[in-house]
């Protein structure tokens, strides 16, 4: 790390660097690219894993190793992994689709895209050029993880603080809106539930499975009890009983 | 002993020439793959001698040559590639895995400075002062592997598999970042050498008039933290009885269900890397890395030259045998049994104890009479709390008599509880029902 804040605060770019960033600027960028191209939805956040990633090693190379590594360990390996995991429950087919709703928006999209990122470009590198970095070797002078610790913990403590409660309150809100919470004089437990199970008007057994006849296989077709009679149980609640014609329900030439 | 001049600083890295860096990245590669041939051998052995079974024992001796068959066979076997699954992903998935569960090696220091061909240079690959957060990177960069090959399988067993290694490491990741801080308090550093150094100094203790030398290992100062560390990283390497992404039971071979040969290979081998290297990695923050332990420090060179490797790896060996002893003991947990033990046990305890311990440093340069207030109160509030605290009575158990009368109408008729076995109406209706004995013959009644 010493030779890496000494490079960087003198503002010369060593070789390992350099080679570091040209090879992983592209990487990143075709992050970037892919992750908007991509069509399936865990492609895209791979892609942006990559982009991640790339920043992650940047930050590193810019004697920050500390904020490198978190950037690593929050961002690509809790965040982008529960959106995975979101996805995943989304499913696998799931893709975009490439009809076009509003015409001709996605010519329009990658213009003004081009055109903001050329402005941006084009503006932090006018702001940037010629300038010399300075302070970096008094801000690393104790070590990077401690002056950032050291920073924190004073002067700013109470946006520190501030962002700590705000995330809590998102994810207690959250949790809030999301969560069922059921008493704990409602939860049944094993007995209750077994003993509910065998009290007398409920019956214990398996409900029957759909009905199979010659002319249906379908889940519809409610099954026969030993009597004759067709057991609504035995098709799901969702489904309305069929109604059988009285053609279908006498016995087919049986009672000559 | 010379402890303080053997440990190495972070400025002793970088320094070593070309050849020997390589020579370092082979061998904990080497040890890797090794680690991963043996401990395959090993965990064999051992979970069969607790099954009251020999294990492998044909090929070479002791069967140590069973793994290598079996890899050997792995490598030869069809690669069969499923038709619905998403191939480019399905390809690297077991690839990030083996790369992160090795490159984690490249900041486990295994010994002191050694002079290696005249090069004065510590035994570990490389350090930086944020090293054991590369190492909690690697680990949770290595999650996508799994997640990933369950994704990419493109059925449903590897999907849920992949589902709940997500889940489950993000969560146990948690309560292993917490569990560290503890160490990077002691220690006030990051890297992993200094870690290890600053466990080598030893405290003196008097009890009972003896002086006695207790190493300054983190697992005895910060108990709390070691066992909810270790217990964090079983669930981390998704060793039993937290291997519900695998849980042969329930989903064949959970995100692995899908994978054949070399690639099924690869994610056996991240699966003992990843075991070896946190393994290793608790062994550095937590049983004093190279250092050696009691008996042998009388030994003043003990902590000097090559001979702490031998102390390292033994101590790795004893924790993968703690692994595999875990495996062959305890069932499986239930999902949400896990979830509840990760978030509601071992994050609790992790923040209250660095609450306790902040404490503790804060006080730890004031006086005697306000260390003892500072201690007493707070633990005087806590007693009074536990004391006072307001239990709920439990309900009293209804007698037996309440509950027959209690049960709804139409319930199943019960026996008799006086256990006096009742005359049975129908003897009491055949005397009545009887015909009188001279009744005529011939003149047969019905069967009652």
């Amino acid at each position: 790390m010493n030779t890496s804040t000494l490079l960087a605060a003198s503002g010369a770019v060593s070789g390992g660097e350099a080679v570091t960033f040209w090879i992983l600027a592209p990487l990143a960028l075709a992050g970037a690219i892919g992750m908007v191209v991509a069509r399936n939805a865990v492609h895209s956040a791979l892609w942006l894993v990559l982009t991640m990633l790339s920043l992650g090693v940047f930050y590193v190379l810019q004697a920050g190793p500390f904020i490198g590594m978190v950037q690593i360990i929050v961002y690509t390996g809790a965040i982008m992994m529960l959106f995975l995991f979101v996805l995943m429950l989304v499913g696998r087919e799931a893709s975009d689709s490439l009809i076009e709703v509003l015409r001709g928006q996605r010519i329009a999209a990658i213009g003004l895209g081009l055109g903001f990122a050329g402005l941006l470009g084009s503006g932090v590198y006018r702001a940037t050029q010629g300038s010399t970095p300075l302070g970096l070797e008094q801000a690393n002078a104790g070590g990077n993880v401690e002056g950032i610790a050291r920073l924190l913990f004073t002067d700013y403590i109470f946006a520190f603080e501030l962002t700590a409660a705000l995330l809590i309150t998102a994810t207690i809100g959250g949790m809030i809106l999301a969560h069922v919470e059921r008493r704990k004089e409602d939860k049944r437990d094993q007995v209750a539930t077994m003993k509910a199970r065998f009290a007398p008007g409920n019956y214990p057994g398996p409900k029957p499975g759909p009905g199979v006849f010659a002319t249906s296989s379908s889940v519809a077709t409610p099954a026969r009890l030993p009597d004759g009679r067709l057991s609504d149980r035995s098709t799901p609640d969702i489904l309305p009983v069929r109604e059988l014609t009285a053609e279908e329900t006498t016995l087919k030439g049986t009672e000559k | 002993m010379n402890v303080i001049a053997q440990a190495p600083s972070l400025s002793d890295f970088g320094h070593d020439p070309w050849w020997l860096v390589l020579g370092k990245i082979v061998f904990a590669f080497v040890v890797a793959l090794l680690g991963t041939l043996l401990g395959v051998w090993f965990e064999r052995r051992v979970v069969g001698r607790m099954a009251v079974r020999p294990g492998p024992n044909q090929l070479g001796p002791f069967g140590l040559l069973q793994t290598l068959a079996d890899g050997l066979k792995m490598a030869f076997k069809e690669d069969i590639l499923p038709k619905s699954a998403d191939k480019v992903i399905y390809f690297f998935a077991p690839a990030i895995s083996v790369i992160c569960a090795v490159t984690a090696l490249s900041v486990i220091p295994f010994g002191p400075m050694v002079s290696i061909f005249g090069h004065q240079t510590p035994l570990q690959v490389t350090d930086v002062p944020v090293a054991v957060l590369v190492v909690l990177a690697l680990s949770s960069m290595a999650v996508y592997g799994i997640v990933l090959a369950g994704w990419a399988s493109g059925s449903t067993y590897p999907l849920l598999g992949g589902l709940r290694s997500a889940a489950q490491l993000i969560s146990y990741e948690v309560a292993l970042g917490l569990s560290i801080v503890a160490v990077f308090m002691l220690a006030g550093t990051m890297s992993t050498s200094e870690i290890v150094a600053a466990q080598g100094s030893t405290t003196e203790l008097t009890l009972f008039g003896a002086d006695i030398q207790t190493p300054g290992w983190y697992a005895l100062l910060l108990f709390p933290s070691f066992i909810v560390f270790f217990i964090s990283i079983v669930g981390e390497t998704n060793r039993p009885p937290f291997d519900l992404p695998e849980a042969e039971s329930e989903l064949v071979a959970g995100f692995m269900t899908e994978y054949s040969s070399l690639k099924f290979a690869l994610i056996m081998l991240s699966e003992y890397v990843a075991m070896v290297t946190m393994s290793a990695f608790t062994v550095t923050l937590f049983l004093g890395g190279w250092h050696a332990p009691w008996p042998i420090t009388i030994w003043s060179g003990a902590n000097s030259g090559w001979w702490p490797m031998l102390w390292f790896f033994g101590k790795v060996i004893l924790l993968v045998f703690v692994f595999v002893w875990l495996r062959g003991t305890l069932p499986r947990l239930r999902y949400d049994q896990l979830m509840r033990f990760g978030w509601k046990v071992l994050i609790p305890i992790s923040l209250v104890w660095i609450v306790i311990l902040a404490g503790l440093r804060t006080i730890d340069d004031w006086d005697t009479q306000s260390r003892l207030y500072a201690i007493g109160i707070p633990a005087g509030i806590v007693l009074l709390a536990a004391l006072f605290w307001p239990s709920r009575k439990a309900a009293p158990k209804p007698t037996l008599a309440e509950q027959v009368d209690n049960r709804p109408p139409g319930s199943f008729p019960l026996p008799p509880l006086d256990l006096q076995v009742p005359p049975s109406p129908r003897t009491r209706r055949m005397v009545a029902e009887r015909e009188p004995a001279n009744a005529p013959a011939g003149q047969d009644s019905e069967e009652v």
